[in-house]
């Protein structure tokens, strides 16, 4: 279940995700660099993350791993008063 | 969102959780509902209505902008297991259908209940016939499913 915190006079501190992977020291390449490019494949397990979130009148935290065993719709969109 | 968020029943009918994202804040979240989106959809936004202020969760599903700072309009259809069974990826000034959400989510399930017996072919709605991948299915597509039935 979601869990409920009270509103702060901030925006609630970011849930940093699982720890990076560590940097390839053969290649050079930083964890971020290659993340930036990368994209979701289907097929293979999606990213796990914790966000605040707005829920029926309440603040509260929610993990996408709270839902497995149902179908999630994941929904990103460009902002809140956009038109479309 | 608002018509994601008009159709939830019909999301919830088939066991399907709605989660919104986008870099706002969950303040902002909370004035767009209250002042905006529950008038268009009569009620109160039913899913959580996510915040990643900082869009590392975007950049976890290659879907963030990095030049606007904000999230593209990507859609992913997770299965009970937690796997990506789907996306859709579509730049701001165009909007989703949710028909076409309800479909594919329909068709994953219909996939998944016959533990992969049953394939939908293009165009496939339920009630449709689906397909029955087999050797003998192998070059006889044509006399099971016609092209016209993609698009009527």
């Amino acid at each position: 279940m979601p869990e409920e915190f009270k509103a702060g006079c901030q925006r609630p501190a970011v849930k940093k995700p699982p720890a990076e992977a560590p940097r390839n020291d053969a290649t050079g390449i930083e964890p971020e660099k290659e993340r930036k490019s990368s994209m979701i494949k289907v097929g293979k397990p999606a990213p796990d993350f914790t966000l605040p979130a707005f829920i029926d009148g309440k603040f509260a935290n929610v993990s996408l791993s709270e839902y497995k065993g149902q179908w999630v719709s994941l929904c990103f969109y460009p902002g809140d008063f956009t038109f479309v | 969102m608002s018509a994601v968020a008009a159709r939830n029943d019909d999301f919830k009918a088939i066991g399907v959780q709605v989660l919104s994202i986008s870099v706002d804040s969950i303040y902002v979240h909370k004035i767009w509902n209250d002042n905006e989106l529950s008038k268009m959809v009569g009620k109160s936004v039913p899913f959580p209505m996510l915040s990643d202020q900082d869009g590392s969760v975007g950049k976890l599903y290659g879907i963030y902008d990095e030049d606007a700072g904000v999230e593209t309009r990507g859609r992913f259809l997770i299965d009970p297991d937690g796997i990506v069974q789907g996306f859709e990826v579509l730049t701001p000034p165009v909007g989703r259908n949710v028909n076409e959400t309800l479909r594919q989510l329909k068709a994953f399930q219909l996939v998944r209940e016959s533990k992969g017996t049953e394939a939908t072919p293009a165009g496939w709605r339920p009630g449709r016939p689906t397909l029955k991948p087999s050797p003998d299915l192998v070059g006889n597509v044509w006399k099971e499913w016609k092209v016209e039935q993609a698009n009527d």
